[in-house]
Order: C-alpha cells, then structure tokens, then sequence
C-alpha cells in the first residue's frame, strides 16, 4: 500500500490494570472505527467521559467506506473535523451510467445548490479514521485504548462487566453504558449471542484500489462517479470507477456467483482486467485487492439493555449506495445526544428506546433500498435479467426507463418521518421539511459576516423563528425560561435582508431567502430542531405551551 | 411525432414498481415467467384501451430489438 502511511497510535498500560474492584466508566465505546470514534467525539463534547477500546494500533486497513456523504460531513462539522476531510477528500456529485459501449443516464445528487457541503466527498476510510482520532486527541475526557481487546461482556451491577485482553495482560472494567461499534465481525455482538439475520448475496466483487497520475480515459473535468452495465471491457457483469485523495481510484469489478476469492485476487488475474478496462498502456500501481461478498442483515434490536449497538455492528448492507459507513455515522449522531440526556438524569432511560425505533427504520430503509440496486445489478434468473436489459435498451429514448435504472441509490440523511419523538405537523405546511427530516442547510448572513445555517444549530435543542418583529413580552418572558430551563432551548430568529434584527436573540439574516424557502416559512413560523438537527415539531406561531409540551416528547418524558 | 404514448415517469417510487414487478417472478420457470408477462401485457393494454397508445408502445418496444 503505496500511497498511505499508516500511523500507529501508542499503546500504553492503563490505570485500570490490578485493581482489586474494577474501575467504573460512564460510557465505554468498544471499536474505534469511524462509527466508534465519531459517537466518542460527539459524547466527549457533550460532557459525558468515554473511553474507546480498539484491538489494532492503528486505521482501517485499507480504503473500505470512500464516499462520506453531505449529512455525514454535516455531522463531522458539527464534531469540528470536516475541514482537514474536505481538504484531504475528492468533491463530486454527478454518477454517470453506461451501458455497453455507451452513456445512457447520468444523475446530479445535488442540484440545489446554497449548501456547505456536497453531496459527497471521496475520501479513504483510513483518512477519515485518522482525521477523527486527530480530534479526538484534543478533545477533553476521552481515552483512547489501542491494543484493548474485548473478550467479555456481562450485564453486572447495573451496568455491563467488560473482560479486556492487552499486552500487559487481561483486565476487568464496569461501564454504565456500552456502545457497541465493533463491526461488521463484532465481538460484542457475539458475546451476548445476539442472532444476524438477514439475506445473503451469491455474487463475488473485486475491489482494485490503483494509483494512477493520469486521469483514466483523459477525463481531466469534474470527478464523477462512473458505472457500467455489461460493458465491452468486463463482459456480462457490471464495474465501477470513482476517483479518492491521493490519485487513487476504486475500480470494483462484479465477478459473479462462481469466482475464486483467492485466485482473483492475485495481480496476474487483476492487471489483464484492469487494462483491458483502463488502456493496454495506461499507467497505474495497484494499493489493495479485495474479493468480497456481501450480506443485508440486521439485528432484531439494537439495544439490548445497557448495551447500544451502533454501525456495521447493528446492520449491514450492500456496498451500492455507500449507505453503510453513512447510516453508522447517522447512528451515532442520533445515539449521543439521548445517551447525554439520560446519563444527565434530564431524560428518562426510554429515550434510549427512540434511538432503536428510529434507527431501526432506517437500517430496514437501507437494506431494502440497496437490496432492490443489488437485484437490478444481479439479476439472478432470465427473466430479471430480460427486465433489465429491456430498461437499459429504453432508458436512452424514454425517461421513465431512466429512473429505473439502478446502480445504487446514494446515501441521504433518513427522514425519521415515523418517530415517537416527532409532534404531529399542523395543517398547512409543505412536505419537504416535515418533523423527522433532517434540517437543510442554506446560507445566512450574521451582522457583517456570512455563515451557514447548519453552523448555527449546534449543541442542544433549538428553535428557528421566523420573526415578524419584537416578541410580546409574554413570548420574551417564555423565551428566557426556554434558555434556563434543564434542557434548554435556544432560540434564533430568521428574518429578511430587510428587516432589523430582533431583540434579545440572535438573528440570522436570511441573505438568499433560501431558508423561508427550504422551510416554507411565513413571518411568525417555528421550528423545534433536536441536537442531532432534526426537525422536532413546527408550527405557523410561537406558542409557549406548545413548545414545551414538543419538547417533553422528543426527550421521551411523553 | 408527438404521440399520445406517456414516457415520463409516473411512479411516485419507481424502485418500489420495479421490485413489485421482479418479486412477481419470484420461483417460477421461465415458461411461467413468460406466462405471468403475456398476461400481464393483456391486462394493461386492456386498462389502458386505447390502441393508439399501445400501437406506439409496441413500436417503441420493438425498436432496436
């Protein structure tokens, strides 16, 4: 692996070692890959102490999960490390789709612009890993533990028992809470004995990770991703190409249901391959070769008690729709907040609940929506592979065909539209933002300076009201309880480039009009958004008594 | 030619049609398979009863075939 050096974090022997009673911890978070990690940071910002165990010294081996979508950046952001990641990572946003020797679809995954962050960035896994362990090793209250093994897992005293193995030897542990992000593979999972059960898929794939200094097919423009139906170079199957940091690219190659894992993974049957589809002399190195299958499968829950299982270790999909870093991503940011609350004794423990409920929709969204790309990609009988054919041959001429074809749906934040959490919408509201959703960004303007609506929803609970002048002093009055109450609320108004700004609030000047716009807002329009940015309740007026009682709701009190 | 046949997508989630349509050929053979589409194709142009539009679309099926 050429193009990546590898760093290796420091094992040291830690001060939980001999105890006679094991040490207690708030939370311990088994597994620091981007999931573990980013829920530690997110935890670790909200007060609570974490301790990480990993049983590597060092990042993902290999590139892995490359594409990290808008609302995974969005939620870095919020953690303050998406900026070495949009630095470091390839921005793209436009898929282009052939279909034997020519394009018959392409799609833009985000037409709207008015954003901070794109669609996507193309980024290795191994930099997003270490981007994170970066920031978290200057963050206050987290420890992390290299060479930290688990090897046992016992409900206990109220919390769970943890057996560790280190190169000093084993030791015990107790912790309030456990996140479990240990994977695909987790030991925490097969520790409890918990079922995984799901679909698997017969068809064999073969990542090729290359460096390459010129771009393939002189394509010198804007990155995109490329993906061919049965084309001439990889006859009857299907491959991809998307270019990540570094000149390196991601070529996967479908091998179908007979390959040999270990025979296709040697050079001598990856270079002809590659260069039947890249060029006799094009000039590439290759940085990692992988055959893999791969599963749909979940657990039936994923609390268990005092143990939380979050990422790969929970559910896993297929790879088309990079929906499987970007969900884990979006567990934890779901997960930290009401972990936070309810270690705060501000919320009751069924909170925890709505993290399995919510979450658990999504993974069953996922697997369903990267279930249907992989069967029109796989087509497993001549009549599914009639079907798709026939869609490709009309999808140049017929744009119905066109929203048919399938070569993965790509990763979005998940509308949490069926939540417990969420207050019934009023009437009158257009759908698109609706309780559940996550918040849009867009831009906004702040006395002089200019700024993003997403940077401005960070921490706890807020509200956007779109002011139509001062508050009367009753809603004054409210607002400043909201502000001191145990789970605060924070208020911002959004008003026109026109209007002042409104008293004792700060006031986010809607510069584009793309926030009234985005939210169907009117003057005197509130929304209650969720730490995690989610939209909990919105309403055409500030009502005090409805704000509370939304609120009450979405922190599980009713 | 602007004909009457409608080629925009009409599907509120056009993945859920096609996922219908394969699931509906889930374990049969190929000469049921081929069975379930010719009565499916009867029972739509029937719907549909209207044989400019159908004229059309068997031209455009046929096209390239």
């Amino acid at each position: 692996m050429g193009s990546y050096v590898y760093p290796v974090f420091e094992y040291k022997r830690c001060a939980d070692h001999g105890l006679a009673r094991p040490a207690r911890h708030p939370v311990v978070v088994v597994g620091g890959g981007m999931v573990g990690l980013t829920a530690a940071l997110d935890l670790a910002q909200r007060g609570v102490r974490v301790v990480v165990l990993d049983d590597d010294a060092t990042v993902s081996a290999g590139s892995r999960s490359i594409c990290q979508a808008k609302r995974s950046l969005e939620i870095w952001d919020r953690l303050g490390c998406a900026e070495p990641m949009m630095a470091k990572g390839v921005t793209w946003q436009v898929g282009r789709v052939f279909w034997r020797d020519r394009e018959i679809y392409n799609f833009d995954l985000l037409p709207e612009g008015g954003q901070r962050f794109p669609a996507f960035i193309n980024l290795q896994q191994y930099y997003v890993e270490q981007f994170l362990v970066e920031r978290l090793q200057e963050t206050r209250g987290v420890e992390l533990r290299w060479k930290n093994k688990l090897t046992g897992l016992v409900p206990r005293n109220g919390g769970v028992c943890l057996a560790i193995e280190t190169p000093d030897g084993p030791y015990d542990i107790e912790a309030d809470w456990v996140i479990a992000a240990d994977g695909a593979r987790s030991t925490a999972r097969r520790l409890l004995g918990l079922d995984f059960k799901g679909r698997v898929f017969e068809d064999r794939f073969l990542i090729a990770d290359i460096r390459m200094d010129e771009p393939p097919f002189g394509r010198t423009g804007p990155t995109e991703r490329l993906f061919w139906f049965d084309p001439p170079f990889h006859k009857g199957d299907s491959a991809l190409l998307h270019r990540q940091a570094d000149k390196v690219y991601r070529v996967d190659f479908q091998l179908g249901p007979t390959a040999d894992p270990e025979l296709e993974r040697q050079p001598d049957r990856v270079i002809p391959r590659l260069k039947a589809m890249l060029g006799e002399d094009a000039g590439f190195e290759c940085e990692w070769l992988s055959v893999y299958t791969f599963q749909c499968r979940r657990l039936d829950k994923f609390r268990h008690g005092r143990v939380i299982f979050a990422g790969d270790a929970a559910h896993q999909v297929s790879p088309f729709g990079a929906r499987g870093g970007n969900s884990g991503i979006q567990d934890a940011d779901n997960l930290c907040w009401k972990l936070a609350l309810v270690i705060g004794g501000l919320a009751p423990e069924r909170l925890l609940d709505s993290y399995d409920a919510e979450r658990g929709l999504a993974a069953d969204e996922n697997v369903r929506i990267t279930t249907r790309s992989t069967d029109f990609m796989t087509p497993r009988n001549a009549v599914s592979r009639a079907f798709r054919d026939a869609v490709l041959t009309l999808a140049a001429a017929h744009p119905f065909a066109r929203r048919l074809v399938n070569s993965g749906r790509l990763s979005t934040a998940t509308a949490l539209a069926a939540s417990s959490l969420n207050t019934p919408d009023g009437p009158g509201f257009a759908a698109a933002m609706a309780p559940g959703t996550a918040a849009i960004d867009a831009p906004v303007r702040i006395g002089n300076r200019s700024a993003w609506l997403l940077e401005m929803l960070r921490g706890g609970f807020q509200a956007l009201y779109f002011a139509d002048g001062p508050l009367a002093p009753p809603q004054a009055a409210a607002l400043r309880e909201l502000r001191t109450a145990s789970v605060p609320v924070h208020m911002l108004a959004v008003v026109g480039p026109a209007a002042a700004s409104v008293p004792d609030m700060p006031t986010l000047v809607d510069a584009e009009g793309l926030i009234a716009k985005r939210y169907d807002a009117r003057p005197g329009t509130l929304y209650l958004l969720r730490p995690d940015q989610h939209v909990a309740a919105r309403w055409r007026r500030f009502d005090p008594s409805l704000v509370d009682a939304a609120l009450c709701r979405a922190t599980g009190h009713t | 030619m602007a004909g009457k046949l409608r080629t925009e997508s009409a599907f509120a989630n056009p993945d859920e049609f096609y996922d219908t349509l394969i699931s509906a050929h889930r374990d049969l053979t190929e000469a049921q398979s081929a069975e379930v589409n010719a009565k499916l194709i009867l029972l739509l142009a029937n719907h549909i009863g209207d044989l400019d539009v159908i004229r059309e679309a068997l031209a455009a099926a046929r096209e390239s075939v």
